[in-house]
C-alpha cells in the first residue's frame, strides 16, 4: 500500500551515478533537499537533469550511490511505494478518464472509499480554479488547465516529496510568467518538500530557494539564485547563469585591474571560492552593472546597435574589438555614438579562466 | 470541376453497382424466393442450426485465442528489451505470410494423426495411438488462432508504438500495481486497437473455409454448408445460408466498430515508448528459452512445408518424417503439362485482377479522398462493401448473378469461362486497394492539388507530378496486399474454377486428396515464395519512391 503521510520529507542524493551504454548521465552528484524546501535542478539538455528526477522518483536504479529520505534509504524501492507526487513535463494526464477520475486515481491505490475519493479530488481540483470543470474529458482542457489538473493530482494524494519535470515548459509565454508565481505559491501554501527540472533559468529562479546547476551528469553548482548568479564558481556557471560579458581581469585581492581598449578601471570583486586570488582571472560584466557616458574616465568604445527594451535601453558598446552589453534607463546613445563604459555596481564576480 | 468528377464516377459506380452490389441483392431476393419456404427450411433444418453456432462460436473462441496470443507477444516485444527480441519480432508476422490452405497442410503435415509432431510425441512416450486427433471444433480454432493472432499483434503493437510510457509512469507513481496498471490504463486504452484487429479475425473466421473443410471432421459450419447446400442443387437454401452468414458479418461489423469507437481517445502528449531492459539473470534466461520456443512453433509450419516438398510422393506413411527426399516434385512442376498450367492461371488471373484493381481503385481514391460530388458516399460504401461480405458469399452470388447470358436482367455468361476468376479476386482486392489508396491521399492536403491547379498546371501535369505521386505508397501496398490475396485465393476459387482455369490451390487439394504430399508441398512453396518476393517487391518499391521510409 503507498502511504499517504503528508508530512514534509527531506531528501538526500549521496554519490549517485548513472550510466547509459558505456555514456555517464550523471555523475556521482550529492544533493540535499531540506524538508519543505523548493530545489531546481537547472541544467541544458543532456546535462542529466531528467534521469536524476527519474531516479529520484523511482523509475531509474542508480549504478552507484544511494537516495536517503529522510534518512532511509529508498535506492531500491519502487516508485509505487515511495508516495512521491510526480508532475510530467507533458502531464501524462489518462485521455479515458474524466478529470476528476484522473486527481482520485492515486486516492484509490490508497484504499480510500470512493465517496471520499471524490470529495478530495474536487478540493483539490478546486484549489487550483478548475472546481467547474472536475466532470469534463482532459482532452477538452487548454494546456494551462491541463497543467494544473497535473498538479491537483500530484498533490492530492500529499505527496512525501513533490517532483516536476519541466512543468512550465508546454506553456506559451504570458501564460509562463503567470503560472511561475501561482506555481509558487501553491508549492509554499502546501509546504511540500519539491524537486523540479528546468532548462529555463528563469523559471528556477522564480521558483526555486535554491538552484543546482547540472552540466554533463556533475553539479556545478547549488545555491540561492542570488549566489548562483552574483557568485559564479566557475566560468561554466558565469556562461550558463545569467546575460554577461567575460574579460580577464588581474585580480589584486580586495580589487582587480581590467583594462579594455587601452583604459584601465579598478573595480571590488567577490569570488565564490573566498579569499584565494585567482592567477587567470575573469571578471564577469553584467549588462545591468555597466554604465555608460559620453566622455570622462571608462573604457573608450564606439556603439554598434541599440535595441528598445521597455524599462531599459539594450546598447551594444564595442570596446577594443570586445562588445559589451549595456543596460541603463538612458535613451540618448545612438549607433556610431563614441562612448565610455564605467562599471557602476560593484563587486563584480571573477571566476578563473 | 463537379462535372468533371461525376463523369468520371458515373461508369465506376455502374460498374460497383452491377458487379458488387447486384449479385448480393441477387442471394437475398433468391432466397425469398418461393415465399419464404428455404427460409422456414434452413430454420427447421438442426444441420443449419448446427452450422450457424458452429460457425459464430468458432469466430468467438478464434478471436478470444488470437487476442491471448498476440496482445502479450505485443507487450513484449514492444514494451521489453531481452535476448532475442530481434529475431522473435522478426518473425512474429510470419504465420500471415501463408495462403489460408497452405496455413492448413502445414498443419496437417505436423499436428495431423500422421503427422511430424504427433509421430514425435506417440514415439517418445511409446503410445500405441496418436495421441490427439487434429479434428473437429477445436482444431480450427487451433489453425485459426496460428494464422490469425497476427491482426491483434499488428494492431496492438502500432497502438503501443504511439503509447505514451509515462502514463504508465505516472500511474506507477500514483502508487498502483502492475496489475491494477495494465486493466485501468493499458487495456482500455488499447480498446480500440483490440476492437480493430478481433474484427478481422471475427470477419476472416465467420468466413474461413479451408481450415473447416479440411479438418471439419463432420462438423457444420456455414461456410461449408453453403458448398454442400450449392453442390446438392439446393440454391434456393445455399442463399438463404449465405444471407445468414453475411447477416452475422454485419452484426459483428457493427458490434466491433461500435467498440472501436466508443473507446477512440487521441492521445495529446508527446511522450515517448520506451523498452524496459530484462536486468535479472532468470528473467534473461527464461526469455531467451521462451522466444526461442516460440519462433520455433512460428518458423515450424514454413519448414514442415518445404521438407515436404522434397519428399517423394506416397513413401510418407508411418514414420515421424518422410523417409525418401528427391528434386522431382520441382521438376515435375515445370515439365509435366499437366502441372504447369495451374501455374500460370494463378499468375495470369491475379496480375489481371491487380492490375484492374489498382487502375479502378485509383480512380475511386482519388474521387472520394479529393473531390466533392453527389454520389462520393455511395462509390465509397460499393467500394468497401466486399469486405463487409464473406467471400462464400461473394461466390455464391456471382455464381448465381453470372450463370447466363440475360442482358434485360442484367446478366452475362461468366460462369464456366476463364473470366469468373478473375473477376472474383478483383472485387476481393476492391476494399484493400481502395482503402490503401485512400490513407495516402488523406495524408495530402487538399489544397496542395488546388495550389498546383492555381500554379497553371493542367489536369493532367497535376494528376501526373502532385496526385499519382502522393497516392503511388498506398497503391502499391494495396497492390501487393490484394496480388497476395489473389494468389492464395481458395474459397471462390473453388466454388467458381473450371477444369481449364483451375489454380494452383485447386490443384493443392486434388494432390493431397491423391496423397501426393510432396507435390502439393512443392506447388506451396511455389505459393510461399511468390507471397514474399511480392512482400519484397513492395518493400524494395517502397524504399526507391518514399524518401521518408529510407530515413
Amino acid at each position: 500500500m503507498a502511504q499517504d503521510s503528508g508530512a514534509a520529507a527531506s531528501l538526500t542524493l549521496d554519490h549517485i551515478t548513472r550510466r547509459f551504454a558505456g555514456q555517464v548521465a550523471v555523475q556521482d552528484l550529492s544533493l540535499e533537499i531540506h524538508a519543505g524546501e523548493l530545489l531546481a535542478l537547472v541544467g541544458a539538455s543532456g546535462s542529466g537533469k531528467t534521469t536524476t528526477l527519474r531516479m529520484v522518483a523511482g523509475y531509474e536504479l542508480p549504478d552507484a550511490g544511494a537516495i536517503r529520505l529522510d534518512g532511509r534509504d529508498i535506492t531500491k524501492l519502487p516508485p509505487e511505494k515511495r508516495g512521491f507526487g510526480m508532475v510530467f513535463q507533458h502531464y501524462a494526464l489518462f485521455p479515458h478518464l474524466s478529470v476528476q477520475d484522473n486527481v482520485a486515481f492515486g486516492l484509490e491505490a490508497r484504499g480510500i472509499a470512493s465517496t471520499e475519493r471524490r470529495a478530495r479530488a474536487l478540493q483539490a481540483l478546486e484549489n487550483v480554479g478548475l472546481g467547474e470543470k472536475a466532470s469534463r474529458q482532459v482532452q477538452a482542457l487548454s494546456g494551462g488547465e491541463q497543467q494544473r489538473v497535473a498538479m491537483a493530482r500530484a498533490m492530492v494524494i500529499r505527496p512525501r516529496v513533490l517532483l516536476l519535470d519541466e512543468p512550465l515548459s508546454n506553456l506559451d509565454p504570458t501564460l509562463r510568467e503567470e503560472m511561475r508565481s501561482e506555481l509558487r505559491a501553491t508549492l509554499r501554501r502546501a509546504a511540500v518538500t519539491a524537486l523540479f527540472v528546468t532548462h529555463d533559468q528563469e523559471d528556477a529562479f522564480a521558483i526555486a530557494d535554491r538552484v543546482a546547476l547540472l552540466q554533463h551528469g556533475a553539479l556545478l553548482q547549488h545555491g540561492t539564485p542570488e549566489q548562483l548568479y552574483d557568485r559564479p564558481a566557475s566560468r561554466a556557471v558565469a556562461e550558463f547563469i545569467g546575460r554577461g560579458v567575460l574579460v580577464p581581469a588581474d585580480d589584486r585581492g580586495t580589487h582587480a585591474r581590467i583594462t579594455l581598449g587601452g583604459a584601465t578601471q579598478d573595480v571590488a570583486v567577490t569570488r565564490s571560492g573566498g579569499e584565494m586570488m585567482l592567477p587567470n582571472a575573469l571578471a564577469v560584466l553584467r549588462p545591468e552593472a555597466l554604465h555608460l557616458k559620453t566622455d570622462g574616465a571608462g573604457w573608450p568604445g564606439q556603439i554598434t546597435a541599440r535595441r528598445f527594451a521597455g524599462a531599459v535601453m539594450a546598447y551594444t558598446v564595442d570596446v577594443g574589438g570586445v562588445s559589451l552589453e549595456v543596460l541603463t534607463p538612458s535613451r540618448g546613445g545612438t549607433v556610431n555614438d563614441n562612448v565610455r563604459v564605467l562599471v557602476h555596481r560593484e563587486p563584480v564576480a571573477l571566476v578563473s579562466a | 470541376m463537379n462535372r468533371r468528377s461525376l463523369l468520371l464516377a458515373l461508369p465506376i459506380i455502374a460498374l460497383l453497382v452491377w458487379i458488387v452490389a447486384f449479385p448480393n441483392v441477387a442471394v437475398v431476393a433468391g432466397s425469398l424466393e418461393g415465399g419464404g419456404t428455404h427460409w422456414r427450411e434452413f430454420l427447421e433444418s438442426p444441420a443449419d442450426r448446427e452450422a450457424l453456432w458452429t460457425s459464430l462460436w468458432i469466430s468467438v473462441a478464434s478471436v478470444i485465442a488470437s487476442v491471448a496470443i498476440g496482445l502479450p507477444l505485443a507487450l513484449l516485444l514492444q514494451r521489453a528489451e531481452f535476448p532475442g527480441r530481434k529475431v522473435l519480432s522478426a518473425v512474429a508476422t510470419l504465420p500471415a505470410a501463408l495462403p489460408p490452405l497452405v496455413g492448413v497442410i502445414a498443419f496437417l503435415f505436423l499436428y495431423g494423426e500422421s503427422g511430424a509432431v504427433t509421430r514425435s510425441v506417440q514415439a517418445l512416450f511409446a503410445m500405441s495411438r496418436a495421441p490427439w486427433a487434429l479434428s473437429g471444433p477445436w482444431a480450427i480454432v487451433f489453425v485459426h488462432a496460428y494464422t490469425m493472432y497476427v491482426y491483434v499483434y499488428l494492431f496492438a503493437s502500432a497502438a503501443l508504438e504511439n503509447f505514451d510510457t509515462s502514463l504508465d509512469e505516472a500511474a506507477r507513481g500514483l502508487g498502483h500495481g502492475p496489475l491494477r496498471r495494465f486493466m485501468r490504463i493499458t487495456l482500455p486504452l488499447l480498446t480500440p486497437a483490440l476492437a480493430g484487429g478481433s474484427l478481422l479475425v471475427f470477419m476472416s473466421s465467420l468466413g474461413s473455409f479451408s481450415a473447416p473443410y479440411v479438418f471439419g471432421g463432420g462438423i457444420r459450419v456455414l461456410s461449408t454448408q453453403i458448398i454442400n447446400s450449392k453442390l446438392n442443387d439446393a440454391i434456393g437454401v445455399a442463399f438463404v445460408e449465405t444471407t445468414v452468414l453475411a447477416l452475422s458479418a454485419v452484426a459483428g461489423l457493427i458490434l466491433l466498430r461500435w467498440l472501436e469507437g466508443r473507446r477512440q481517445y487521441t492521445i495529446t502528449s508527446k511522450g515517448r515508448a520506451v523498452r524496459t531492459p530484462v536486468r535479472s539473470r532468470a528473467a534473461r534466461v527464461a526469455a531467451i528459452v521462451l522466444s526461442t520456443i516460440v519462433v520455433t512453433v512460428l518458423v515450424l509450419p514454413h519448414g514442415m512445408v518445404l521438407l515436404t516438398a522434397f519428399a517423394v510422393d506416397g513413401a510418407w506413411t508411418t514414420q515421424v518424417l518422410p523417409p525418401e527426399y528427391t528434386l522431382d516434385n520441382f521438376r515435375r512442376l515445370i515439365t509435366d503439362p499437366q502441372l504447369l498450367p495451374p501455374i500460370r492461371n494463378t499468375l495470369v488471373m491475379a496480375l489481371l485482377a491487380t492490375a484492374a484493381n489498382v487502375l479502378v481503385c485509383f480512380v475511386i481514391g482519388y474521387l472520394t479522398v479529393l473531390r466533392k460530388f453527389r454520389g462520393r458516399k455511395l462509390l465509397e460504401i460499393l467500394a468497401v462493401l466486399p469486405w463487409t461480405i464473406p467471400p462464400t458469399a461473394i461466390a455464391i452470388g456471382l455464381a448465381s448473378t453470372f450463370d447466363a447470358f440475360d442482358p434485360l436482367h442484367g446478366k452475362v455468361l461468366l460462369v464456366g469461362t476463364f473470366w469468373i476468376l478473375p473477376l472474383a479476386y478483383f472485387i476481393r482486392g476492391l476494399p484493400l486497394v481502395t482503402s490503401a489508396v485512400q490513407s495516402s491521399l488523406r495524408q495530402m492536403e487538399p489544397s496542395v492539388e488546388d495550389a498546383a491547379r492555381g500554379l497553371g498546371a493542367s489536369w493532367w501535369l497535376t494528376m501526373k507530378r502532385v496526385v499519382i505521386p502522393a497516392a503511388k505508397p498506398g497503391l502499391i501496398a494495396g497492390a501487393v496486399l490484394a496480388a497476395i490475396t489473389a494468389v492464395g485465393e481458395f474459397v471462390a476459387t473453388v466454388l467458381l474454377f473450371t477444369l481449364s482455369n483451375r489454380t494452383v490451390s485447386v490443384e493443392i487439394l486434388q494432390q493431397l486428396r491423391s496423397q501426393a504430399f510432396g507435390t502439393a508441398s512443392a506447388y506451396s512453396v511455389l505459393l510461399i515464395l511468390l507471397t514474399f518476393s511480392l512482400t519484397l517487391l513492395a518493400r524494395w518499391f517502397q524504399g526507391r519512391t518514399d524518401p521518408v521510409a529510407v530515413r
